[in-house]
């Protein structure tokens, strides 16, 4: 695959781009080549690429007086990144206290969720801030409980951490510590999260683990552009301060048919993907694609592991879930499928010490023991840094899935 | 480092010549005109009762009626009664965990109340029990806030530093933490083209805080009508100014941002400089510091006697010469305006009102399991249930 590609390639620029080319292959986010035949983003089958399939995404809700109607409603085809900038449009055109501030959010963003905001809501509206995360997040805290809607961009999840006191301390605590008089319920933090392939140590982290102990506060991450809309506008609109991560590799490449009106997906509920009684895979954001390559490659394996794959797992019905909101996490959609599944496969891209991987499974095994045949198995980032050239191999990869589907099935 | 620690008070203070030093009396206002009882008159401050940063200094004459300063009299000794019903209570272990009391720094938080309208907003650190009473609250919410008690503001669920009022923002436990806060609800009060002030205030500690920094660039870029005092009271925490900042002028700070020095003890001063400062900020000039020089005759907190860093001498004679309360006193009684008697009726009546207060508190009940519960996600928001404190309690909504 790679070499033929650089086949194709006039012969004397062949050592200037032999390196870009590299780079460029390590950040298809593509498990190895031995899921060639497998779909990915690009074509995955959990994507709504049509209007009517669009229009009946489960749990999506009309903002609306019509809204149960879904006839002559439109849709229009957007990347993650432009359904976001579609919520933020509607929460900035219903709300006139709505603002939105970040680093050079005015002039798009770095990953352009916010292009043409500051041009078409004015710069009062849409303005950049300094370079400091802790006074964003401060600042946003203030600005919340005036009452107004406040919408605060940390460029990425990584850089979150200057502002994890006032996130942590301020925002999840305010209602609580003041007896209910005030609270930052219409603050929502946006921030990029997950691997690019090439982020490393400051660009590719994970961190919603770190803020599961934050009672207060809520914690989103979609998988999708239709999800990113509805969730963010659920998100905006929710009486409690949310911090909505998205995978940032999914911004270009996951593309959907989305809803053209303002509608919400709401929070706290996990979707199921595909139904199925013999194992139930748990997963958020950019995983989801890997886990749906990993269920393609355990019905029918390539040649190069067919053999690790006995004949009896590969009928296996399995039902991936994803958690969509990580804090407060759906706790009784998991209970119910593991209950019927009987085994758990947790897949995330964050190391697994303190990862949410662990509080989920604690929960699970506690809530479902006896009902369990298998220990809950975790498939996660490796408990090191994202370190860059090593960045394929410390998120999970198709194979790995299939290895511990493989394994928990066969405990 | 440690020895160079050591050394340092031996160098020289090293002040620009020509430049004076703040004074911190409380007693050196001297009348400008007669004394009236029915209207106002005016009085002059001391000369070096505030230095400025980029800006001029507020006028030394301040205009002051008699019901005024006899308010400001009742109201900082009543705040001095209650912080000393809160030690007392402390010392009994009705109030447990932090705690840390205002006495001595009566005049910035009375003279900030004096200069502000209600619908300025302030927001403080965890110095702030006198500041929540001031700004629409009672000297029982905060008791019973601080016995834990469901009378209190935020129903006993906060304590010492977690009290608000419609126009104030709280304590803050973080150092520092509460001064973004400040820029964000000062930017709120200018989007809403109201011409109200947000006073964010931090110690001579906090101030070396890289958040505080932070929110300074964004109320200069932004011209927020934000005035960030520093309440300084030579130590922040166990360390003296000059131990931990390189630069103890605090009101120069602020880099573009101009800065006024007040003294913090003489409450006819604070008022001044808090008017002169919100003038500033609502004809839209942007943010401003202020800084305070006052002082704490007690420890940072319970648990510091306050005697261990500086000697008590220095706590005797700040107590005996500067004291903000009988500074006032002094005032009133030379300008003849009331009589000694009629001030010790008046602490009377604040001890009275204070006590009165203290056993209401004392009589709130404690907050109710359930409560525990609440107010952590917006009622029917909250997940399906929150565990508790030992394996089988878990709250289901």
């Amino acid at each position: 695959m790679f070499s033929s590609k650089l086949a194709r390639l006039p012969g004397r620029r062949l050592q200037l781009l032999d390196r870009s080319a590299r780079r460029f292959q390590s950040t298809s986010g593509e498990p190895p080549s031995a899921s060639g035949h497998s779909p990915s983003v690009a074509n995955s089958s959990y994507l709504r690429t049509t209007r009517e399939s669009a229009l009946h995404t489960p749990g999506l809700q009309w903002v609306d007086e019509d809204n149960n109607n879904v006839a002559g409603r439109e849709t229009r085809k957007m990347n993650l990144y432009q359904a976001v900038r579609d919520a933020m449009s509607f929460a900035l055109t219903k709300d006139d206290t709505a603002v939105v501030f970040g680093e050079d959010v005015a002039f798009g963003g770095v990953f352009r969720c916010t292009m043409g905001l500051a041009e078409e809501f004015g710069r009062e509206r849409v303005f950049n801030t300094p370079l400091c995360e802790q006074g964003i997040a401060g600042f946003g805290v203030g600005l919340a409980s005036m009452g107004h809607t406040a919408i605060a961009e940390i460029q990425f999840a990584d850089y979150i951490f200057p502002a994890f006191d006032q996130i942590v301390n301020e925002a999840a605590k305010h209602r609580y510590r003041s007896g209910g008089k005030y609270n930052v319920g219409s603050l929502t933090f946006r921030c990029p999260t997950m691997s690019v392939g090439h982020g490393a140590l400051y660009h590719s982290q994970s961190p919603e683990g770190y803020f599961l102990g934050a009672s207060g506060l809520k914690l989103v991450i979609p998988r999708s552009p239709i999800q990113a809309k509805g969730l963010l506008l659920a998100s905006i609109r929710d009486p409690n301060p949310v911090i909505f991560m998205e995978p940032k590799i999914l911004y270009r490449s996951a593309v959907e048919q989305v809803p053209i009106d303002d509608f919400h997906i709401p929070l706290g509920k996990a979707e199921h993907l595909t139904r199925g009684d013999d194992v139930t895979v748990l997963t958020w954001g950019t995983p989801v694609y890997t886990c749906e390559t990993a269920l393609h490659m355990l019905a029918n394996p390539p040649e190069s592991i067919a053999q690790h794959i006995p004949a009896s797992v590969r009928k296996a019905k399995v039902e991936l879930i994803d958690l969509r909101t990580i804090l407060p996490w759906d706790v009784e959609t998991i209970e119910e499928s593991v209950r019927r599944t009987g085994r758990l496969v947790i897949v995330h891209e964050a190391s697994r010490t303190g990862g949410v991987g662990g509080e989920i499974a604690a929960e699970i095994q506690k809530r479902c023991f006896l009902k369990l045949n298998a220990p809950v198995k975790r498939v996660t980032g490796w408990d090191t840094p994202v370190a860059m050239a090593f960045e394929k191999f410390f998120i999970p990869d198709a194979l790995r899935v299939v290895d511990a589907i493989v394994e928990t099935l066969t405990y | 480092m440690a020895s160079l620690a050591r050394l340092r008070p031996r160098l020289p203070r090293r002040l620009p010549i020509g430049l004076r030093s703040l004074q911190t009396s409380a007693d050196t206002t001297t009348l400008a005109d007669d004394a009236h009882h029915s209207k106002p008159f005016t009085v002059k401050l001391h000369e070096d009762s505030f230095r400025s940063y980029r800006t001029d200094s507020p006028s030394l004459e301040v205009e002051v009626t008699k019901e005024e300063l006899l308010g400001m009299y009742k109201t900082m000794t009543t705040m001095r009664r209650m912080e000393m019903a809160c030690d007392a209570l402390y010392k009994q272990k009705l109030i447990r965990g932090f705690c840390h009391l205002a006495i001595g720094q009566e005049a910035v938080s009375v003279g900030l109340e004096a200069g502000i309208t209600p619908d300025d907003k302030v927001i403080t650190a965890y110095r702030c029990h006198p500041f929540a009473v001031l700004r629409g609250g009672s000297i029982k919410g905060v008791v019973a806030e601080l016995l834990g008690r469901q009378g209190g503001m935020s129903h006993g669920k906060g304590g010492s530093m977690h009290i608000f009022t419609h126009s104030f923002f709280g304590g803050n436990g973080i150092v520092g933490a509460q001064v973004p806060l400040g820029a964000g609800i000062a930017f709120a009060q200018k989007y809403l083209e109201k011409p109200l002030a947000t006073y964010a205030m931090y110690g001579d500690g906090a101030s070396n805080q890289g958040q505080v920094f932070e929110a300074f660039n964004m109320a200069k870029l932004w011209d927020l009508p934000c005035v960030f005092v520093c309440e300084n009271n030579k130590y922040g925490m166990g360390t003296s100014a000059e131990r931990s900042s390189s630069n103890t002028e605090y009101f120069t700070r602020g880099d573009k941002i101009p800065g006024i020095q007040a003294n913090g003890m003489d409450i006819i001063a604070v008022k001044q400089a808090v008017q002169y400062t919100r003038d500033w900020v609502t004809s839209g000039k942007g943010p401003i510091l202020l800084e305070f020089v006052t002082y704490r005759y007690g420890g940072h907190s319970m648990s510091d006697p306050g005697t261990t860093y500086r000697t008590r001498e220095e706590i005797q004679r700040m107590r005996s010469t500067q004291d903000p309360i009988r500074g006032l006193a002094r005032y009133i009684e030379e300008w003849g305006l009331a009589s000694e008697e009629d001030l010790k009726k008046y602490d009377k009546e604040a001890k009275i009102e204070v006590d009165q207060a203290v056993e209401e508190a004392k009589a709130s009940p404690f907050p109710v399991e359930k409560d525990l519960w609440t107010d952590i996600y917006y009622a029917g928001t909250q997940p399906s249930f929150m565990r508790g404190r030992e394996r089988e309690e878990v709250h289901y909504y």
